[in-house]
């Protein structure tokens, strides 16, 4: 069995949900990287030194300044021929170019995969979580991608180095006549990434106003943490949206996980699962999320929160 | 300017699922079904392209058993032109379905597909950017925003880091996400009226492509349930808690 994993990366360091997916690679045999992108040497070299790899394959070019899948999907098809398994964490990355690239290849895809079974059999959740599927497949190449929190991120090997090899890409400028790039609003933050922090506060419509959630932010800067909001609470437009954690959103497994004035809808509750501990904040001693949460304080958290807050902060 | 909207038929997302006793599903008898949520957002997106003018005629497009016309029936009462209904009793799965909406798009000549990014019942997010694969356009996925411009759409996407803006050349695919649209509430007078609204029935075998299923489903299984923990009464005790037994702050 040979894998190649698509490394995710901003061209200067790779993203931890690839390092998970290596992980997962393991598993199924031998691990090859792939890294393209443009000037990304720096995230090869990285990918070199992660125990496992076998070799990392680089494609380093301009028109991979952005990664736009009808380019990224035509590069990778004609390399994959040798290889298994595709494999792929699932972030709107790996979500958006690996359907594209199974579809090329006519194999069926696996989504969100949490367990390996076997070469061909996976498991994955289904219905926001509420239930968990066991698939398996005969085609010849497959394309997996990754749930991050299920898989601990691959460690750096001391200093063994796996061979990197550089690749020319046939495709140029011209090639992707389907797509173009215009810009990104990145929304840049001193905090640890939701992902993988370790530390996750987030707030639901329990929290009235976008002001309110100063307070969160306060709490979770405290903390070391990052941040998070309900789909209620985006949509009221407390929190930007790449803060939504849910089915639909970002699924988080931290060490810590307080949610505040959050009723705990299943949608909500499918991201959080995995989280070592839960902590629920909530005035309504009857919402879901206290069936799920390790220490539940049924208060309102106007009274409690700012407590909380400088208990901290005086270092208890 | 043509558009397709696919649309499936999903257990509706109130309704809290049974897992079927001897593991091999979810239980799908006598539970209420609905539209896929982000299928919605779709069709409305299309009808408020054709309200401004945009759009000449908006096509829904569903795959399935004929309970499906319940939803395809709802769909034209939201405002779509007309349905089509392509038959079938075989499991759907997303490259099959990204094949037979490509034999779809070949009869139909849509200059723009809408589609949700998932099903809220199998969480594939798989189908849209199948379909463009498989007909070599363009994809937005995950849109929260769609401009069109001459022989051009530009899609806001919500990615991981925030928003991505990226132009497609027309015809393209796009899915939606949860931030494009609120879809509007039927009016009574309008499904009177998508009663006499066209709805076609295609048998899948017509389509003349391999549906076969290839992913086998093993095994469904409830997830682990996470015990419930206990209360505290104070901040006080939270914090002891947290320091002491959990070991977290």
């Amino acid at each position: 069995m040979s894998v190649l994993v698509i490394a995710e990366h901003n061209h200067q360091t790779v993203n931890s949900a690839t390092l998970s997916a290596i992980t997962a690679a393991k598993q199924l045999g031998i691990v090859n990287v792939l890294v393209i992108g443009y000037h990304c040497e720096e995230v090869a070299l990285s990918l070199a030194k992660v125990e496992g790899v076998e070799q990392v394959l680089v494609i380093d070019n301009h028109i991979y300044q952005h990664f736009l899948a009808e380019t990224l999907a035509d590069t990778i098809v004609p390399l994959t021929s040798h290889y298994t398994h595709i494999l792929a964490a699932a972030s709107s990355f790996g979500k958006n170019i690996m359907p594209r690239i199974a579809a090329l290849l006519d194999v069926v895809q696996v989504s969100d995969v949490i367990a390996i079974e076997s070469t061909d059999t996976f498991k994955r959740p289904i219905y926001a979580g509420n239930a968990i599927a066991t698939l398996c497949t005969t085609d010849k190449i497959k394309v997996l991608t990754i749930r991050e929190t299920a898989f601990e991120p691959a460690m750096m090997a001391k200093g063994n180095l796996a061979p990197i090899h550089t690749i020319q890409t046939t495709l140029t400028e011209k090639t992707n006549q389907l797509s173009r790039f215009i810009e990104q609003q990145l929304c840049d933050s001193e905090r640890p990434e939701l992902n993988n922090a370790s530390v996750v506060v987030a707030g639901g419509r329990g929290m009235q106003t976008k002001e309110n959630f100063q307070l969160l932010y306060a709490l979770a800067d405290q903390l070391g943490g990052a941040v998070g909001a309900t789909r209620a609470a985006v949509d009221a437009g407390f929190a930007p949206n790449d803060q939504q954690i849910g089915q639909t959103g970002k699924i988080i497994a931290p060490r810590l996980y307080i949610g505040v004035g959050i009723s705990g809808a299943i949608q909500h509750l499918a991201g959080i699962m995995d989280s070592k501990v839960i902590v629920a904040i909530n005035k309504d001693e009857n919402a879901p999320i206290l069936e799920v949460a390790d220490y539940s304080l049924v208060a309102d958290w106007q009274e409690v929160l700012p407590d909380l807050l400088n208990r901290l902060k005086m270092g208890n | 300017m043509k558009i397709l909207v696919a649309i499936k038929q999903v257990i509706d997302h109130h309704v809290a699922i049974q897992v079927k006793l001897d593991n091999t599903g979810v239980e799908t008898n006598n539970v209420k079904m609905s539209i896929n949520p982000f299928d919605e957002i779709a069709l409305e997106a299309a009808i408020r392209l054709q309200e401004s003018g945009i759009a000449s005629e908006v096509i829904v497009v569903s795959i399935g058993e004929k309970p499906i016309q319940t939803t395809l029936r709802s769909a034209l009462a939201m405002g779509a032109d007309r349905a089509l209904l392509i038959q079938t009793d075989v499991e759907t799965q997303p490259l099959a379905v990204a094949k037979l909406l490509q034999a779809v798009v070949a009869q139909e000549n849509p200059q723009l597909v809408l589609l949700g990014k998932q099903a809220i019942d199998d969480d594939s997010h798989q189908t849209g950017q199948m379909l463009a694969a498989l007909l070599n356009w363009g994809q937005g996925t995950n849109a929260s925003q769609i401009i069109l411009k001459d022989d051009e759409v530009q899609v806001t996407r919500e990615i991981d880091t925030g928003l991505e803006i990226i132009s497609l050349s027309l015809p393209a695919v796009i899915t939606t996400d949860l931030r494009l649209n609120n879809p509007r509430y039927i009016k009574l007078p309008n499904i009177m009226k998508a009663k006499k609204k066209p709805l076609t029935i295609l048998a899948a075998e017509e389509l003349d492509v391999d549906i076969t299923p290839r992913l086998q489903t093993c095994k469904v299984e409830l997830p682990l349930r996470r015990k419930t923990g206990i209360k505290v009464e104070n901040i006080n005790e939270l914090i002891t808690k947290l320091q002491t037994e959990a070991k977290v702050i």
